[in-house]
C-alpha cells in the first residue's frame, strides 16, 4: 500500500554530495602532495608514492573531522584510513597476480601447445613447439584418483561427525582440522617413505595422487560437515518415523537433501589439490613424455611442468611456467565459480 | 480501499494536538504516577518532537507519517500489536534505524528544534543527547558492573571528574546501588536479569541523556523485575523525558502521561490515536483503539 | 520374584534402557562409515609412525643435536661413495630460518589481515562484502607455486626496494643490517610472499570471529554515543581477541610449513641468518626439497626426520590453533 502523498525515502545518515566533494578533494591533494614528495627527494617510484599517498591522506581527513568533531571522531577517522588500508593492501596482490598471470600467460601459448609433450624439446626452446599434453593428463589422473579415493573418505568422515556422531567424534573433528593444516611437503614425504623408499617400487602418478588425497581428505570432510549440518533435523526424523532404517534415511533423504554442497566439497577439494607441488616431487618424478598409465612410470603434471620450467630458469622456460600458471588459475576461477553458482541454487532451492 | 485507510491515519496525526494545546493539556494529566511527581524540577526546553516521520526497510514502508511531540519531563508510551512500527519508530528518534541494511527514512526528528538527521549533524552526540533501553538486557560481558556503568564515558571519552560519584548516582537512580554495591567489580553478566536491565539503564544514565527510550525493557523480565523497572522509570521521568515501547497495556497505563496507539492494517504503522493516557484507557475516540485497549484483537 | 526384591519393596526406579539394536544393515552402515571416520586419525598416526620410524636411526645417533645442531653435511654421496667429513646432521639453522620467515609473514600479515577483516565486517556495504569474502576464499585457494612465482618475477623488485630503505634508515638495528649489500633472494622478501600467502586465511578467520561480536552489544554501544572505532576497539576487540589469535596460529602454521614458494623466492643456504634483508637463508621444508634430490641413502633418513620434526611443529601449532579459534567461536555464539 502506498501513501497518496508521494513521500520518498531518504538516507540522511549517507554523505552528502559537500562531503563526497571535500573528501575527493583531500585524496587528490594528498596524490598532489605526494608527487611532489616523490620528485623533490630521494623517494622514487610507485611503491613509495602509494605511501606517501595513504600517510597524507588519512592524516589530513583525520585533521579534518578531528576539527569539526573533535579527538574521538579523529580516531575514529584514523581506523576508517587503517581499515580501507588493509582491505587495499589486500586486493593489491591479488589483482598483481591476477594481471601478471594474465598478460604474462598467454606468450607460451600455440595451437600445438595442449596436443604435444615435452619429450623431444628442452624447456629452454622456442615457444613454437612442445607443450603441456603430459601434464594435462597427468593432472587429470591425479585428481580422479584422488576424487576415488578422497571423496568417499571425506563424505563418509562427515557423516561419522553428523549422522552416527559416534564416540570420538569431537576427537576426529579435531584431527581433520589439524590435517587440513599440515604441510603439503609431509604428504608426499610420508607416500614416499612408506610406499616408494625401500620397496622397489619407483615413482607413479598413483603415489602422488595418494599424496594428493592426504590433502583433500580434510578439506572435503569439512566442507561436507557443514553441509550436513544444515540439513534439517526433522527430515532425518521423519524418515525414521517411517520406518526406514538409518542406512535408508541417510541414503535417501539426507544425502538428496545436501546432494549440491556435497558437490561444492569436493568442488573445493579438487581445487585445494589442483595446483599442489611439493607433494608431487617426492612421488610422482614428472616426466617430459606423455605417460597413460598411472599406475607405472614417472608422471607428469602441471604443477610439475612449472617447476620444471621455473628451476630451467631461461627466458623461454620462464614463458612456459607462466602459461602453465595460466591454466592452474583458469582452472581454479572456474572451479571457484562451479562452487559459487551450485551453493547459490542451493540456497534458491 | 488504501484511499480510505490513508485518510483516516493522516486525520489522526494530524489530529494530534501541536505544541501549544499539549502544554494546556498537561495540566489536565491526572494519573496516579504523574500527579506524584514534582513538575517543577523538569528542566525547561521544547524536547523532542517527530514530524511526518516515514521508514522504510528496502522497498518495505514500514511506518508512515508520525508526527508526535515529547514534551520535556514526561512518560510517552507506544502500544499497539506486533509489527505496527513501534519499535522502528522509536529507532528513528536516535538514529539507530540507519543501521539495519536498505533502512531509509523521511521526515524530522527535531531535538530542541533542531533536526536530528540535518547533515553535518554528529549522530554519536545525538546518541548521547537520546539514550536506549533495548528489550534484552546487554551489559558489556568483558566488564565488571562498575565499568558497565561507566561504558558510555569510556566509550564517547567524555571527562568526568569524579567517577565514583557519577557511578553511585547512577546506580541510585537506576534502583541498583543497594543491590550491587558491594560487588561493583563483578562482571555484568553475573546479575539476573532485571538487574542487567536496571544496570543498562545506569548506563544509559551515566552519559546523561535528555530523553531516555525504552524498547520493550521489561518483556524479558519476570512481574517483579517489572515492578523495580516501572519505579524506576516514574523516578527517572522527574527529570528526562521518557519514551517507552511496550506490549503490555497495564505498564503504559501505570507509567505514562501520555499513549500513542500505532496500528498497521496491512500497510506501514501509523498513530491511530495520541492523547493523555487516561484518555486512551477510558474514553478512546477512535473504535480500532478501543478494540485494542479493551483485548478484543491484538 | 526373588527375594532380594521382596526385602526391598520399593527400590527407586531404574531407567530403562532405551538402546535399540540397530538392523544388520545399519550395523554395516555404521560400521563402514565409522571406518571412513577414523580414515583421518589412521592417516595421521600412519604419517607420524612412518616418518619417525624412517628416520628413528638419524634422531637416535644425532639426539638433541639433530634440532640444535647447525650443520649439515652428509659424508656419502648419492652414488654411495663415502665422503671426507664425517657426516653430521642438525636443522637448526633451518629451524630458525622457518621461525623468521614465519615471524616476518605474521608481523607483516596479521595487521593487514586483521584490518582488512574489520573492513569487510564492520565497513564494506552489503554488495562489496560478498564480493570481496569471495575474491578472500579465491586467494586462499591459489597453488603456492603461483605465489613463488609471483613473488620472484613480480614481489623481488619492490621487496628490493623496501629492504634498502630499510637497510638506510634503519641498518643500526641489528636484524636490518647487512654484510654486503645483497638484497635479492632475502628472507625478508620470502617472509612478504609468505604474507601474502597467509592474509587470507588469518582475513577469513578474523572475519568470521568479528561477525560474531553479538549485534545487540554493538548496538548498545552505539546507544551510548560510540564512534565506530570506540565500539571496536571496547566491544568487537574483547569478544574476538582470542579468535583473531587462533587465526594468526593458523597463518604461522601455513608460514612454517611452506615449501614451494620459499623454495622459489629465497636463496637456500645452509646457515642461521638473523640478517633477514641479506640475500641467505632457507626454511625446514625447502631444505628438504632441496637436499632431496641429490641424498643418498642415509640422508634420506636424516630428511625424513626432518620431516617428522616439520610435521610435529606444525601440528602443534595447527592444533593449539583450533583448540583457540573453536572456543572463541562457541563463546562468540
Amino acid at each position: 500500500m502506498t501513501p497518496v502523498t508521494a513521500v520518498s525515502p531518504i538516507k540522511p545518515w549517507r554523505p552528502t554530495r559537500r562531503d563526497y566533494i571535500v573528501q575527493c578533494g583531500i585524496l587528490v591533494g594528498s596524490f598532489l602532495a605526494s608527487y611532489l614528495v616523490i620528485e623533490n627527494t630521494g623517494f622514487a617510484g610507485r611503491l613509495p608514492l602509494v605511501i606517501f599517498f595513504g600517510i597524507f591522506a588519512i592524516t589530513s581527513l583525520a585533521i579534518l573531522s578531528g576539527m569539526k568533531r573533535g579527538k574521538e571522531a579523529a580516531k575514529d577517522a584514523v581506523m576508517a584510513g587503517a581499515a580501507y588500508t588493509g582491505i587495499f593492501a589486500l586486493l593489491l596482490p591479488v589483482a598483481s597476480i591476477l594481471w601478471t598471470v594474465t598478460s604474462r600467460g598467454t606468450a607460451a601459448i600455440y595451437s600445438g601447445f595442449f596436443t604435444t609433450d615435452m619429450s623431444q624439446d628442452p624447456f629452454s626452446s622456442t615457444l613454437d613447439v612442445g607443450g603441456i599434453k603430459h601434464a594435462l593428463i597427468g593432472t587429470i589422473w591425479l585428481i580422479v584418483i584422488a576424487l576415488i579415493i578422497s571423496v568417499p573418505l571425506g563424505i563418509l568422515t562427515a557423516l561419522y561427525l553428523t549422522e552416527i556422531k559416534g564416540p570420538g567424534s569431537a576427537l576426529i573433528r579435531f584431527l581433520v582440522q589439524a590435517m587440513s593444516g599440515i604441510p603439503s611437503i609431509v604428504a608426499g614425504l610420508f607416500i614416499y617413505s612408506a610406499l616408494i623408499s625401500g620397496t622397489g617400487r619407483g615413482f607413479s602418478g598413483f603415489m602422488g595422487a595418494l599424496a594428493l588425497s592426504i590433502l583433500m581428505i580434510p578439506t572435503v570432510a569439512r566442507t561436507a560437515e557443514e553441509v550436513l549440518k544444515l540439513v534439517p533435523p526433522d527430515l532425518r526424523e521423519a524418515g525414521l518415523a517411517l520406518g526406514a532404517t538409518q542406512w535408508k534415511t541417510v541414503a535417501l533423504v539426507v544425502i538428496p537433501a545436501a546432494k549440491s554442497g556435497l558437490v561444492t566439497a569436493v568442488i573445493l577439494g579438487v581445487a585445494r589439490i589442483a595446483g599442489e607441488t611439493a607433494p608431487l616431487l617426492f612421488t610422482t618424478g614428472g616426466a617430459d613424455d606423455t605417460n597413460l598409465n598411472p599406475f607405472d612410470g614417472n608422471m607428469g603434471s602441471i604443477p610439475f611442468y612449472i617447476w620444471k620450467a621455473l628451476i630451467d630458469g631461461s627466458p623461454e622456460a620462464a614463458s612456459r611456467a607462466w602459461a602453465g600458471i595460466f591454466i592452474l588459475m583458469l582452472a581454479v576461477l572456474a572451479l571457484f565459480a562451479l562452487a559459487r553458482f551450485l551453493s547459490r541454487a542451493k540456497i534458491v532451492k | 480501499m488504501s484511499n480510505t485507510e490513508k485518510e483516516d491515519g493522516s486525520m489522526n496525526s494530524t489530529a494530534t494536538p501541536a505544541t501549544g494545546t499539549r502544554t494546556t493539556s498537561l495540566g489536565n494529566v491526572a494519573t496516579a504516577s504523574a500527579a506524584a511527581r514534582a513538575r517543577s524540577e523538569q528542566p525547561v526546553g521544547s524536547g523532542l518532537e517527530a514530524r511526518n516521520v516515514h521508514a522504510w526497510f528496502g522497498k518495505y514502508h514500514a511506518i508512515s507519517d508520525m508526527s508526535l511531540d515529547f514534551p520535556t519531563g514526561t512518560v510517552t508510551a507506544l502500544i499497539g500489536p506486533s509489527g505496527c512500527g513501534k519499535s522502528t519508530f522509536l529507532r528513528t528518534l536516535n538514529r539507530m534505524h540507519e543501521f539495519i541494511p536498505g533502512a531509509a527514512m523521511a521526515g524530522e526528528v527535531l531535538l530542541h528544534g533542531k533536526d536530528i538527521y540535518a547533515p553535518g549533524t554528529d549522530v554519536t552526540k545525538i546518541r548521547l543527547k537520546i539514550g536506549m533501553v533495548f528489550q534484552k538486557p546487554n551489559p558489556f560481558p568483558s566488564m565488571t558492573i562498575g565499568e558497565n556503568v561507566l561504558a558510555g564515558i569510556k566509550l564517547a571519552q567524555l571527562k568526568v571528574t569524579n567517577k565514583n560519584d557519577l557511578m553511585e548516582e547512577c546506580l541510585e537512580r537506576a534502583g541498583l546501588w543497594n543491590e550491587v554495591k558491594d560487588r561493583l567489580n563483578q562482571p555484568g553478566g553475573s546479575l539476573s536479569g532485571g538487574q542487567q536491565q536496571r544496570l543498562c539503564i545506569a548506563r544509559s544514565l551515566a552519559v546523561r541523556p535528555e530523553v531516555l527510550l525504552m524498547d520493550e525493557p521489561c518483556s524479558a523480565l519476570d512481574p517483579g523485575s517489572t515492578l523495580k523497572i516501572e519505579e524506576t522509570i516514574s523516578e527517572l521521568a522527574k527529570t528526562m523525558t521518557i519514551i517507552i515501547v511496550t506490549h503490555n497495556m497495564q505498564q503504559a497505563a501505570r507509567v505514562s502521561d501520555y499513549t500513542a496507539f500505532l496500528l498497521s492494517d496491512g500497510g506501514p504503522g501509523q498513530i491511530v490515536e495520541f492523547a493523555p493516557t487516561r484518555e486512551i484507557f477510558t474514553r478512546p475516540k477512535d473504535k480500532r483503539t478501543e478494540n485494542y485497549v479493551t483485548g478484543r484483537f491484538g | 520374584m526373588t527375594i532380594a526384591d521382596i526385602q526391598r519393596p520399593h527400590p527407586s526406579p531404574t531407567p530403562r534402557n532405551l538402546e535399540s539394536k540397530p538392523r544388520p544393515s545399519d550395523r554395516i552402515f555404521r560400521g563402514i562409515v565409522a571406518l571412513g571416520g577414523f580414515s583421518s586419525l589412521i592417516i595421521l598416526g600412519l604419517i607420524a609412525g612412518y616418518l619417525f620410524l624412517r628416520g628413528f636411526s638419524i634422531l637416535q645417533s644425532e639426539g638433541l643435536s639433530f634440532i640444535t645442531g647447525y650443520e649439515w653435511v652428509s659424508s656419502i654421496n648419492s652414488d654411495g661413495s663415502e665422503g671426507a667429513a664425517q657426516s653430521t646432521y642438525g636443522v637448526g639453522a633451518m629451524l630458525i630460518g622457518t621461525l623468521v620467515t614465519a615471524a616476518i609473514a605474521l608481523v607483516i600479515g596479521v595487521p593487514v589481515s586483521v584490518f582488512a577483516a574489520l573492513y569487510l565486517t564492520f565497513f564494506a556495504p552489503q554488495r562489496i562484502k560478498r564480493v570481496l569474502v569471495t575474491v578472500v576464499d579465491l586467494m586462499a585457494a591459489f597453488p603456492s607455486i603461483l605465489f613463488g612465482l609471483w613473488g620472484l618475477y613480480v614481489l623481488m623488485e619492490p621487496g628490493m626496494y623496501v629492504a634498502e630503505l630499510l637497510n638506510k634508515y634503519l641498518g643500526w638495528i641489528p636484524i636490518f643490517a647487512v654484510p654486503v649489500p645483497v638484497f635479492l633472494r632475502s628472507p625478508f622478501i620470502a617472509g612478504l610472499v609468505l604474507a601474502v600467502m597467509i592474509i587470507p586465511i588469518v582475513t577469513a578467520v578474523s572475519r568470521e570471529i568479528f561477525a560474531q561480536t553479538p549485534l545487540d552489544r554493538i548496538q548498545a554501544a552505539y546507544a551510548l554515543g560510540a564512534s565506530k572505532w570506540a565500539m571496536i576497539k571496547n566491544v568487537a576487540f574483547p569478544y574476538s581477541y582470542s579468535g583473531v589469535v587462533g587465526g594468526a596460529m593458523l597463518g604461522l602454521g601455513r608460514a612454517m610449513g611452506e615449501t614451494v614458494a620459499v623454495f622459489t623466492v629465497l636463496n637456500i643456504l645452509y646457515q642461521a641468518n638473523f640478517k633477514i634483508l641479506l640475500g641467505a637463508g632457507g626454511n625446514l621444508a625447502s631444505h628438504i626439497i632441496l637436499k632431496f634430490g641429490e641424498a643418498s641413502e642415509e640422508e634420506i633418513k636424516a630428511l625424513m626426520a626432518a620431516g617428522f620434526v616439520l610435521f610435529l611443529m606444525t601440528l602443534a601449532v595447527n592444533m593449539l590453533a583450533n583448540v583457540i579459534v573453536n572456543k572463541t567461536g562457541r563463546r562468540g555464539r
